[in-house]
């Protein structure tokens, strides 16, 4: 098994992205002039690592010893009971080391950058988890971590911004904008452009110019390599349904991706719908968005009129992004995968749920995807499977659930 | 010809480099841009760069962002924009308008609906930060249809061989991007400008623009020495924001300070003596 799969034939739906990084007419790289020659060589670096057993044995190594990969498939077999309908097994990403699977995608590029010989790493992160991951590993192989981190988030993330600092990183708040994801995006990316000579930008999700997106989905496959595997031998069939919560989308990229080509298989990926799709707080990007250009790639953007972005909003950091990866853009455009919304009170009651009936805290991120699935399970045969994907652990989003429950801690 | 060649050929003629002031469009509000805009040419511009403003400018520095705010708060949308450009017209028909600016407001706009519209309005030139040479196709066609500029950007990271990838297509000018990092911040020393320079000249016969981090008139002088043009944006927005009160409006200081200092740039810029043969 490899965390790089991507053998596909010329009429598969995982052969994509083209040579300029489009999926269909999303993805590409909207950069500045001087970012340009760098994303052609992390292009030709990447593509050289692929194609390099030794990076796939040193990545599978550091999975499975330091990561702690397989993770196991769960069946829920209390939720499903109470729900009543398919059975939900449920894909522990939330067991990695860091408490996410933020840590599959890093592992894979610090690797990368150790091999293009970069010393210094700066990260963008909205709730944390990417911040931490990164931070992580950058104490793991010694190097110099720069994360940039909307200072709202600073604020309502403190104990992801300790850990980040205990494990040796400069968590630096940007307070331009909303002081959000978005705003530590393009401040990471302000950072990277005027320390390209040292310093490889890792990208936490499948967004960004070409080869992000395609690179963080083929580091996250591994999720849904691994699915396959253990539903094959679990129930010996294919599940009926795969849902995934998504901001910039790489859990739901990397559990969907090795099920392109399985059309029985339905995709779905939820978004945060805020406080409702139509109440204009939600972030909802692909529902409620049009296609447009940020952070380098095409894709659906909430944005006005005049081309403006506009702020998202979300209970979940994580998910608190007007964007989304392009390759979800193209899927939902082509119909592949279907995309839904889960409001941030849904999302609380599904945190809920799945804490009473499974004894799992989920991340708030996650429990978006479980109350999707809650939803759709009573409308399905008992016979029928879906596998929800718990992207991250609930212990980072205690304080933010206890303050919506009226608790104080 | 355009207006930019045109602009171009005759200061070559005159032995003069160019200044290249920039102006964000309704930063603080659409009256104060429009006169700072007015007032340039008398105070020595050549040709003038108006930002568009855009949410998320993320090859920009603070300086920038901030008058972007500002522009967006102040009630900027294309639309805007181009009756500014417009209106300025209506005074001068010399002076070229590079509008500069991000790929998505020109997207959500329509390229080829804001290429015409553009034109129209007056403009000569754009400037699209976040489109390099690989995602040009969007606005290629309807900018050549059009007779508009396509001024592309070089940086030092850009290396030799893709130097004819970055001047395909490209018209009007070249601008060099002297530093790697984002507006307003370091300052290329002449050094770094002077060795920089010959690598762009075997590679294009188009005038060279040099911009980011020009703050002096002395620096300003410097880049035109080995250059074709100074393009000053950050010091002036700086200057500019300092005018402001409280709450960020413009004050009768706003207007004559912007241009007071850009006088100061021009004088530098013009006193330098170039060769009319290059």
């Amino acid at each position: 098994m490899s965390a790089t799969d991507t053998q596909a034939g010329a009429n598969s739906l995982r052969s994509g992205p083209d040579g300029r990084g489009r999926f269909g007419i999303f993805g590409g790289r909207f950069v500045a002039e001087t970012l340009m020659p760098l994303l052609l060589e992390l292009d030709a670096a990447y593509r050289a690592a692929q194609a390099d057993p030794e990076f796939h044995r040193e990545l599978d190594y550091y999975l499975k010893d330091y990561v702690g990969r397989p993770s196991p498939l769960w069946l829920a077999r209390r939720m499903t009971e109470q729900l009543g309908g398919a059975k939900i097994y449920m894909k522990r990403e939330e067991l990695n080391h860091t408490g996410s699977h933020k840590l599959n995608n890093v592992m894979g590029q610090i690797l990368l950058a150790r091999r293009m010989g970069r010393t210094r790493i700066v990260a963008e992160t909205g709730a944390g988890q990417h911040g931490v991951a990164t931070a992580t590993v950058c104490a793991l192989f010694g190097m110099k971590c720069a994360i940039y981190m909307g200072a709202t988030d600073v604020e309502r993330q403190k104990p992801n911004v300790f850990r980040m600092r205990l494990l040796g990183a400069e968590v630096v708040p940007v307070t331009a904008g909303a002081g959000t994801l978005k705003d530590a995006m393009n401040e990471a990316m302000r950072d990277w452009v005027t320390n390209v000579h040292d310093t490889y930008f890792l990208v936490g999700t499948v967004a960004g110019p070409h080869p992000y997106p395609q690179m963080v989905r083929d580091f996250q496959s591994v999720i849904g390599v691994e699915t396959k595997e253990q539903i094959m031998a679990a129930e010996g069939r294919l599940p009926d349904a795969i849902v995934a919560a998504i901001g910039g989308g790489s859990n739901a990229m990397g559990i969907f991706h090795p099920f392109l080509d399985d059309p029985e298989v339905k995709l779905i990926g939820v978004e945060a719908a805020g406080c409702g799709l139509d109440s204009g707080r939600t972030a909802a990007s692909i529902e409620r968005g049009r296609p447009g250009v940020l952070h380098g790639n095409r894709t659906y953007l909430l944005q006005d009129d005049d081309g403006q972005i506009t702020e998202a909003h979300s209970i979940s950091a994580g998910l608190d992004y007007p964007g989304v990866g392009p390759e979800h853009s193209w899927l939902s455009d082509i119909g592949r995968a279907e995309y839904v919304g889960a409001t941030d009170q849904e999302a609380l009651d599904a945190f809920q749920l799945c804490t009473r009936t499974e004894g799992i805290i989920p991340a708030l991120e996650s429990a978006h995807a479980i109350a999707y699935a809650a939803r759709l399970a009573p409308t399905m045969a008992k016979d029928q499977i879906i596998v929800v994907n718990i992207s991250g652990r609930g212990d980072k989003d205690i304080f933010t659930v206890a303050e919506h429950l009226g608790v104080k801690l | 010809m355009s207006r930019i060649a045109r602009r171009f050929a005759t200061l070559r003629a005159q032995g003069r480099g160019a200044l290249i002031p920039y102006v964000e469009a309704c930063d603080p509000d659409y009256d104060t841009s429009l006169a700072i805009l007015r007032g340039m040419p008398a105070a020595g511009a050549d040709l003038i760069e108006v930002g568009v403003p855009f949410s998320d400018p993320s090859a920009d520095g603070p300086t920038i962002q901030k008058a972007a705010l500002r522009g967006l708060k102040g009630g900027s949308t294309m639309k805007r924009v181009l009756e500014m450009v417009r209106a300025f017209r209506e005074g001068d028909d010399g002076t070229p308008i590079i509008l500069m600016g991000y790929t998505n407001p020109i997207e959500a706009y329509g390229a080829e609906r804001f290429c015409a519209d553009a034109k129209a309005a007056g403009v000569d030139g754009l400037i699209v930060v976040d489109m390099p040479p690989e995602e040009a196709d969007l606005l290629a066609g309807p900018a050549a249809a059009t007779g508009l500029d396509i001024i592309r950007l070089v940086a030092p990271t850009t290396p030799d061989a893709r130097l004819p990838i970055v001047f395909n297509g490209a018209s009007g000018f070249v601008y060099y991007v002297s530093i790697t990092g984002v507006t307003g911040t370091r300052t290329a020393s002449t050094d770094e400008l002077a060795a920089a320079l010959p690598r762009l000249r075997k590679a294009t016969d188009l005038p060279i623009a040099i911009g980011f981090g020009i703050r002096t008139p002395e620096l300003a002088a410097n880049a035109v020495s080995v250059a074709d043009a100074a393009v000053v944006a950050s010091a002036l927005l700086n200057t500019l924001e300092g005018t402001l009160d409280a709450d960020g409006q413009a004050t009768a200081k706003t207007v004559p300070a912007v241009l007071e200092q850009l006088r100061g740039l021009a004088d530098a810029v013009h006193a330098v003596s170039k060769t009319a043969s290059k």
